[in-house]
This record gives C-alpha cells, sequence and structure tokens, in this order.
C-alpha cells in the first residue's frame, strides 16, 4: 500500500511540475527562450497568496486570484521589459543572461521585502483528507486538488490552443514568427499573452506547491524551476502534452527514488532518467524531430 | 603572402596584449599588495578571481569557439577541486616539497576533469542547441549529489569507501577520513597563491590561444560555424567537438584545484547551478569568443558584488540590474543602432580593438 | 577505363514522396556534366545522395570504380568528392583564407600537441597551408582579400570562395549546385570560363545543378533532365534541349 500512496504524491508533485512545465514549454515554443526566471514567478506567485492570506485576511480563493493576477501581470512586464528588446538580437544567449538577471532581480527584492526567514505557508486547500481502504491509504485534500487543477489546466489549454483564435495565433507565430506577421497576427502581442499565460500558470503551480510543502523562501522557485525545465525537455520541450507527461513522470521518478533508492541521489536519478531519454530520443517524448535541409 | 603575414602579425599583436594585460594586472596587485595598502577584503579576492578568469577562458572555449551551449561547467570544476584536494590530502607524508605536490595536484585535477569530460561528451555531443544545454546542466547536477554520499578514509590497511556515514567505513584507530559526504574534504593545505593563479591563467591562455590558430582550432570554428559545410570537407564533427569540450573540462579542472586548495573545507554543494550560470555570464558579458572579453568580466564581475558591500541588501539586486541593463545595451539591436549612431566612432574604435 | 561516376538504380523514399526513382547516371572522367530540371525535381536530393548526406533506398553508386554507398559524407569527401550548396554555407566568421584552410586539413596534418605549442612542425605546415590556400584563392581571384571575414564577400564571391573551398579537398569529381544563381550576366558569364578553367587546371569532373539555361547550354557537354524525381531525358546538352518531353516539363503544357 505504501507504493501505492508513494504513486499518488508522485502524480500529485508531477502535476505541479507540470504546471510550471507547462508555461516554461509555451514560452519556447513561442520565442525561442529558457525562461530560467520562470521558476520565481512561481515564488512571487507563493509570497502573493502569503500575503493576502496572512496580512489581509483574504479568503484562499481570494489569495489564489491575486496570486495569478500579479503574476500575470509580472509575466507581461518581464517580457516587455527585459526580453523583447533582445528577442531578435545577435545571440541566443543574450536573452538567456537576461533572464538569469531577472530570476536575481526577483529574488532580492523578495528578499528586501520579506527577509530570508522561511514563510510557513497555510494551505489554500481546505478539503479533508481522503482515507481509501479501511485508512490503510491517505490522501490529503491538497493532492486531489493539485492533481485535478493539472488535468483542468490542460484540458481547458488544449482547447484554448486549438480552438480559439489567440490560441490558433500562438501556433502560427511558433511555426514561424515572419510569415505569421504577413498575415496579420500582432506578433508581440501574442508573445506577450503566452508569457501572460505562463506565468499565470506559474502562479497555481506556485500556490499548489507551497500547499504541498509550506516553507517559503525567496529561493524557493529555483529547484522547482529547473525541474520543471527538465521536465518540459524531458517530455520535447515545445511540446503541451509532453511537458504534461514529462513532468508527470519527473514526480513519479523523484518520489519513488527518494522512498526506494535515496533520498540525497533523488536529483542525480531524476537528471540520469533524462539523460537517458534524450539518448534515446534527442528530442525528448513528444519532440518534433529537427532535420536541418541540406 | 604579405596579406598572410599581415595577418598573423595582426593575431601575434592582440595575443601579446592579452598577455600583457594580464601581466601588468598581476604586476599592479602584486606591488599594492608588498605596500601593503591593499584591503583584506581585495587579498582575500586575488586567488578567487584567477579561478574564475581560468573558468572564464575554458567556458568561451567550449561556447565562443565551439558554440555549444554548456550549462554544468560547475560540475567540471567541482571533479577537478575533489580530485586534487583529495590527492593533497592522501601523499601529504609522501610528498613533502609542497610546489610539486600542488603541480601534481592541479595537474592530477585538470587530468580527472578531462577524462568525465571525455566520457559525458561522448553521449552528450550528439544532442544539439538547448538540448545539449540541460544534458549539461544534469550532468553538473548528478556530479555534485554522487559526490554528496560518497565517504573515504585512509588507514594503515588503506582506502575504506561507503556511501553510508563515517563510522561504516570501518577504520583503525590511525584511520583518517579524507572525504566525509555532504562534509566534503576539511583541513586541505592551503597552497594556492596569487602567483600561481596568474600562472595558471598565462597557461590556459596559452592552450586556448594556441588552440585556436592551428589546425584544430579552425576545424573546430568551423564545426560552429557550418556544421554541414565543415562535413562535406572531411571534418570530423565528434572529434573536434570533443576535443573542445575535453580541454575545456581539464582547464575547468585545474581552476578547480587552485580553488580548493585556497580554501580549508570544499563541499559539492558549492559547485551548482548557479555557479555554472555566473562563468556563462562572465563570457557573454564580456564577448563570445573573445578571452581578452571574458577575462575582463569576470575581473569586474567578481569584484563588483564585494565593491556593492556598502549597500548591504540591496547589493545583489543592484548587481541584479546592472547584469539586465548591460546585457540590453550590449546585445540588443535598437539600443546598438542608437549607439552606433551618436557613439559610432568612440565604440567602433574601441570594438575593433577587441577583436 | 571505368568511368568517373557510375550511377545505377539509384532511388529514395521520404516516407510515402518517391523523391528520387531509379537514377542511372554516367559521368566520363574530365566531363562538365549538368543536372537539371524544375524546382522540386529531387536535383539536390541527388547530390546529398552522392555525398552521403542521405542513404539511398536502393540502387549503387561508382566513384573511379570503388563504391561509396553507405559511406559517411566525411569518407566519401576523402574518396573524392566534394560539393558547394545552393543556399551558400561558408565558414561566415572565420577569413577567407581559413575557409580554404579548414579544407586543407586532410591533406596537411600535424598533431595536437603542435596545434597547442606552436612546434617547428606546425609552421612548417601552416606555412605549406598558406600557400597552397593562396594559390587556391588566385585562381577565384580572392587572394587580395584573404583577410576578409566570409560573410563580408559580396554574394558573387562568397559562391567562388564555397568553389575553392571544395577545390581544396582535391576532389576527383565536384558538385555544384546552383553555382550562378542569384548572379548578373556579366558574373554568370565570368563563372562559366571560371568553371572551364577549374576543370582545365585541376583535371576534375564536375556535374553541376543549374536553372540557368545559358550557363548549362554553354558549358554542359551532357545533361539529365530530372522530374518528379524521373530522369525525363538524357544525353548530349544540344539534343536534350530539343526534347520535346523537356520543353514540355520546363514550359508546361
Amino acid at each position: 500500500m505504501s507504493f501505492i500512496s508513494y504513486l499518488v504524491n508522485g502524480i500529485s508533485l508531477g502535476s505541479v511540475y507540470a504546471i510550471i512545465a507547462l508555461g516554461y514549454t509555451m514560452v519556447y515554443g513561442i520565442a525561442k527562450m529558457l525562461n530560467f526566471a520562470h521558476g520565481d514567478v512561481i515564488m512571487v506567485g507563493g509570497y502573493a497568496a502569503f500575503s493576502i492570506m496572512m496580512y489581509y485576511g483574504g479568503s484562499p480563493l481570494m489569495a489564489v486570484l491575486v496570486a495569478i493576477v500579479v503574476c500575470t501581470v509580472l509575466g507581461i512586464a518581464i517580457e516587455t521589459i527585459a526580453y523583447r528588446p533582445l528577442l531578435e538580437a545577435a545571440s541566443p544567449l543574450a536573452v538567456l543572461i537576461t533572464a538569469i538577471g531577472v530570476s536575481y532581480f526577483l529574488q532580492n527584492v523578495v528578499l528586501l521585502i520579506f527577509g530570508s526567514t522561511p514563510k510557513s505557508f497555510q494551505s489554500v486547500v481546505t478539503l479533508p483528507n481522503v482515507k481509501l481502504f479501511d485508512g490503510a491509504l491517505t490522501i490529503s485534500g491538497t493532492t486531489i486538488v493539485t492533481i485535478a487543477s493539472c488535468i483542468i489546466i490542460m484540458v481547458v489549454l488544449t482547447i484554448f490552443i486549438n480552438k480559439s483564435k489567440p490560441g490558433q495565433a500562438m501556433l502560427a507565430v511558433s511555426e514561424d514568427k515572419g510569415a505569421a506577421q504577413l498575415m496579420g497576427i500582432n506578433v508581440n502581442g501574442t508573445i506577450a499573452l503566452t508569457f501572460a499565460i505562463g506565468s499565470g500558470l506559474a502562479a497555481i503551480a506556485g500556490v499548489l506547491l507551497c500547499s504541498a510543502y509550506p516553507s517559503l523562501t525567496p529561493y524557493t522557485g529555483s529547484m522547482p524551476g529547473i525541474k520543471a525545465f527538465v521536465a518540459a525537455v524531458f517530455g520535447g520541450i515545445g511540446s503541451i502534452p509532453g511537458a504534461m507527461v514529462g513532468g508527470i513522470l519527473l514526480g513519479v521518478i523523484e518520489i519513488l527514488a527518494k522512498a526506494y533508492i535515496s533520498s540525497q541521489l533523488s536529483d542525480a536519478i531524476v537528471f540520469g532518467v533524462l539523460i537517458v531519454v534524450l539518448l534515446v530520443k534527442p528530442t525528448g517524448l513528444f519532440g518534433k524531430k529537427i532535420q536541418e535541409k541540406v | 603572402m604579405e596579406i598572410v603575414e599581415r595577418m598573423k602579425k595582426k593575431n601575434f599583436k592582440s595575443n601579446m596584449i592579452t598577455y600583457a594585460m594580464v601581466i601588468i594586472a598581476f604586476a599592479i596587485m602584486q606591488v599594492w599588495k608588498t605596500s601593503g595598502n591593499l584591503s583584506s577584503l581585495l587579498t582575500g579576492l586575488l586567488v578567487p578571481i584567477c579561478v574564475y578568469v581560468v573558468l572564464a577562458i575554458s567556458l568561451n572555449l567550449v561556447v565562443g569557439i565551439s558554440g555549444e551551449l554548456s550549462l554544468g561547467h560547475a560540475g567540471f570544476m567541482c571533479v577537478g577541486a575533489f580530485a586534487s584536494a583529495f590527492f593533497s590530502k592522501c601523499t601529504v607524508d609522501v610528498i613533502t616539497f609542497v610546489p610539486l605536490r600542488f603541480l601534481l595536484a592541479v595537474l592530477i585535477g585538470a587530468a580527472v576533469a578531462a577524462v568525465f569530460g571525455l566520457l559525458i561528451g561522448i553521449p552528450v555531443l550528439r544532442l544539439r542547441g538547448d538540448y545539449l544545454a540541460i544534458v549539461t546542466l544534469a550532468f553538473g547536477e548528478i556530479i555534485k549529489n554522487v559526490i554528496n554520499i560518497f565517504y573515504i578514509g585512509l588507514d594503515s590497511n588503506g582506502f575504506h569507501v561507503s556511501t553510508q556515514d563515517q563510522f561504516s567505513l570501518n577504520m583503525e584507530a590511525d584511520g583518517q577520513i579524507i572525504l566525509g559526504g555532504p562534509q566534503g574534504i576539511t583541513n586541505i593545505p592551503k597552497y594556492s597563491t596569487f602567483v600561481a593563479g596568474v600562472v595558471l591563467i598565462l597557461v590556459a591562455l596559452f592552450i586556448v590561444l594556441n588552440l585556436i590558430n592551428s589546425r584544430d582550432g579552425r576545424a573546430i570554428m568551423a564545426i560552429r560555424d557550418n556544421r554541414i559545410a565543415a562535413e562535406s570537407i572531411g571534418i570530423n564533427i565528434t572529434k573536434y567537438k570533443l576535443m573542445a569540450f575535453t580541454i575545456s573540462a581539464a582547464l575547468a579542472g585545474a581552476a578547480g584545484a587552485l580553488y580548493s586548495h585556497n580554501l580549508s573545507t570544499l563541499q559539492a554543494s558549492k559547485f551548482n547551478f548557479n555557479t555554472s550560470i555566473l562563468v556563462l555570464v562572465f563570457v557573454v558579458l564580456g564577448g563570445i569568443g573573445n578571452m581578452r572579453g571574458s577575462i575582463i568580466a569576470a575581473v569586474i564581475l567578481t569584484v563588483l558584488p564585494e565593491m556593492l558591500r556598502f549597500l548591504s541588501d540591496y547589493r545583489m539586486l543592484i548587481y541584479a540590474i546592472v547584469l539586465i541593463v548591460m546585457m540590453i545595451f550590449n546585445w540588443a539591436p535598437k539600443p546598438l543602432e542608437l549607439r552606433e549612431r551618436y557613439l559610432g566612432r568612440f565604440f567602433h574604435k574601441s570594438a575593433k580593438e577587441g577583436e | 577505363m571505368a568511368a568517373m561516376l557510375e550511377v545505377k538504380n539509384l532511388g529514395i523514399s521520404f516516407g510515402g514522396l518517391r523523391a528520387v526513382n531509379a537514377l542511372d547516371l554516367t559521368i566520363e572522367k574530365g566531363a562538365l556534366y549538368g543536372l537539371i530540371g524544375p524546382n522540386g525535381a529531387g536535383k539536390t536530393t541527388v547530390f546529398n545522395l552522392l555525398t552521403g548526406v542521405y542513404k539511398p533506398s536502393e540502387g549503387s553508386v561508382l566513384l573511379d570504380g570503388e563504391s561509396i554507398v553507405g559511406k559517411s559524407t566525411i569518407e566519401i569527401c576523402k574518396c573524392g568528392i566534394a560539393r558547394t550548396f545552393q543556399n551558400i554555407r561558408l565558414f561566415k566568421d572565420l577569413p577567407v583564407i581559413d575557409n580554404v584552410k579548414a579544407a586543407l586539413q586532410n591533406e596537411y596534418k600535424y598533431s595536437l600537441f603542435s596545434s597547442i605549442f606552436h612546434t617547428p612542425t606546425y609552421r612548417r605546415v601552416e606555412k605549406e597551408m598558406d600557400e597552397k590556400a593562396l594559390e587556391l584563392l588566385k585562381v577565384f581571384d580572392l587572394d587580395g582579400v584573404a583577410d576578409y571575414k566570409a560573410s563580408n564577400l559580396p554574394y558573387g564571391r562568397q559562391r567562388k570562395l564555397e568553389i575553392a573551398r571544395a577545390l581544396a579537398t582535391d576532389p576527383k569529381l565536384l558538385l555544384l549546385d546552383e553555382p550562378a544563381a542569384g548572379m548578373n550576366p556579366n558574373e554568370t558569364k565570368e563563372l562559366m570560363e571560371t568553371i572551364h578553367f577549374v576543370r582545365d587546371h585541376f583535371g576534375v569532373t564536375i556535374l553541376l545543378i543549374e536553372h540557368d539555361m545559358k550557363l548549362v547550354a554553354g558549358i554542359c557537354e551532357e545533361l539529365t533532365v530530372l522530374n518528379f524525381g524521373e530522369v525525363l531525358s538524357q544525353g548530349k546538352t544540344a539534343a536534350v534541349l530539343r526534347d520535346p518531353q523537356v520543353i514540355t516539363a520546363y514550359l508546361g503544357e
């Protein structure tokens, strides 16, 4: 029974990774950049929700909504101020380093406002725990909500991208920016929208992550950010189902490795699996095969 | 043939300027240091600056010359640091002449890192672009994690290894723990000096600058500029990518050795993703493929945060803003255009000199 | 005496698409041979098959009597096939002369040790390479710009540099993919002379893809016309260009 319990925890953690990875993958697909500040947007989302509940006595729902708004605005601001001038730069490394600058920036602003002592985050989920098999398996309310959110986000996002006009514009821009512009698509607007959605998702991920692991510091976002990046690559960066599958697999592998092999080596195992996957499938599980035309 | 001679001369001059810059900077700091006016803060920074300069040169070989993004450079530094410190600790009684022991330690750090570079490079260099970057990141993290779980002790019966804890090493009473898991290696002899650091910088520069101006360097840069064309003229892609990667790893390992012999305690957790990124920042800010630029960037960006200490809590915030602004100013097409228009002559000159 | 290139029943499919089908092609030593056809006919695919970029689904390729099917691009280059590309592929950040020297590196060798320590061997071999490279550049009137960055050359000279680079590998067979693309009539005329000169001076066999009919009619001795991956017509240039099937394929019904 403990195996199933680990598995459920893994899927729950993986759902958080998946939501973060969705943001990573969408931004990569459209701007072809590795947004290393994405993890820190999660952390900002966590602090926003924390402040609403702690200092303003807001309800959990209110906290989540405020976090989403804060992160969405933040995402658009980062894109416009820091990234947009560099998207046409001679080297793609320029925007990568800028993303790292933004990451340091966010960490240090939060550090100045909230200090470095960990904040104890109160879960936004008020659902009771569920006991199955006569109490042999307990699934927390947070876990259920996390997994459910992940599924809902996935469905809504897929419908949005495939059916709505802005979604189609995103696909067009990610395929060919120049052609999209010629077809009358507002490319800058579409990129900003992508950052907005990615950051909004990061806020949700931040709140869920902090509900499951309640200690919140300015560096909370770094490691999940990197893991989600790994998840996105794992599934094939740029692919939405890939991010989903990659995130969940990563969460499951991490929790199972912690439980059965070694908690110190769990990260090494996660990264090891990534390497093996990429060596077998060089563009990830769902990645498009790139062949340069000669 | 005159054109070729002219090119050679220009190249030679440019290389000499780079060496001279390092030597003059060294002389100034040395005089300053002996005069006793150098603050203890800066004195303490001298060796770390050398470490980061060597790392910047070594990473620039991969990123600038070979054209691959590596996000795991701290991993090679880590391997070099641990291998060399391990060697120094084990040979305290065997090799009593300190400079020889330190030299051997640095060479061993470089050699072990090179082996890792080769072993990691073989699978990794089959990948392209961002996928390659993420796998180097992954290897960097793995190296750090794996070193963290090892305990190694030495007693009269030889080495004892465990992945549990130091008590399961089952050592004799005279035993000494050399590698203590997350505690790392303690009581490392402090051999690194500013002179040693500068010598290592010069050696690294010599290797990289000479390599660039050779048959092998040309092949490496040809692959960077156009892989398909390079293949079509019979250049072995894997061989040359691996060559650049391995040499770079060896230099990073040597830098790691310099780093570890400057600290009394060495922990694997220090060599994380942020360290790799820090070095990448030096390379990108100093100019991709430009060795002189990355040396200057490494020095400035190592000293800057320390100089900003008076800003206390705002220090890293300012650093972040400076980083973003410098990137936009240096790379974004629009500011570049404005710069060209208003400061054209001034920047043109300095840009040419920077070549 | 065996022909320089003997292709039999060469074919390749990408998924369901038959890009090249049952291609037979014989090119005699020292010939100037043209491969023409409408866009998408599979001409560049033939080049990619000959140079090992793609592995053929079936068929045989003999270069000077030696089979090269299944060999890698690098091995094929060493066997003696060199090529240029339709969309110019230079080493854009390297000086002009280094573009050629990079291609000399299979012939002029020294160790990694020499590379790093700039030993006397290094100096000697580098000097030989410089001389050889300049000699090649001179043929294309590029020796005066040897120190320019390749990407700073005008388009026409970039095409020439690509040919010089290909020749530096000392090929038996030179494949030129649309060498006149983007050139004005004057440049094209000059290029025709250069191609002739290259054939005579270096003794290479040349197979070229071209859309410029004036160039094709002017310098190619024999032609193969491809259409939808199939051979439409083959033979002496004048006869092929009069073939009604060829005219239809180019001008439509």
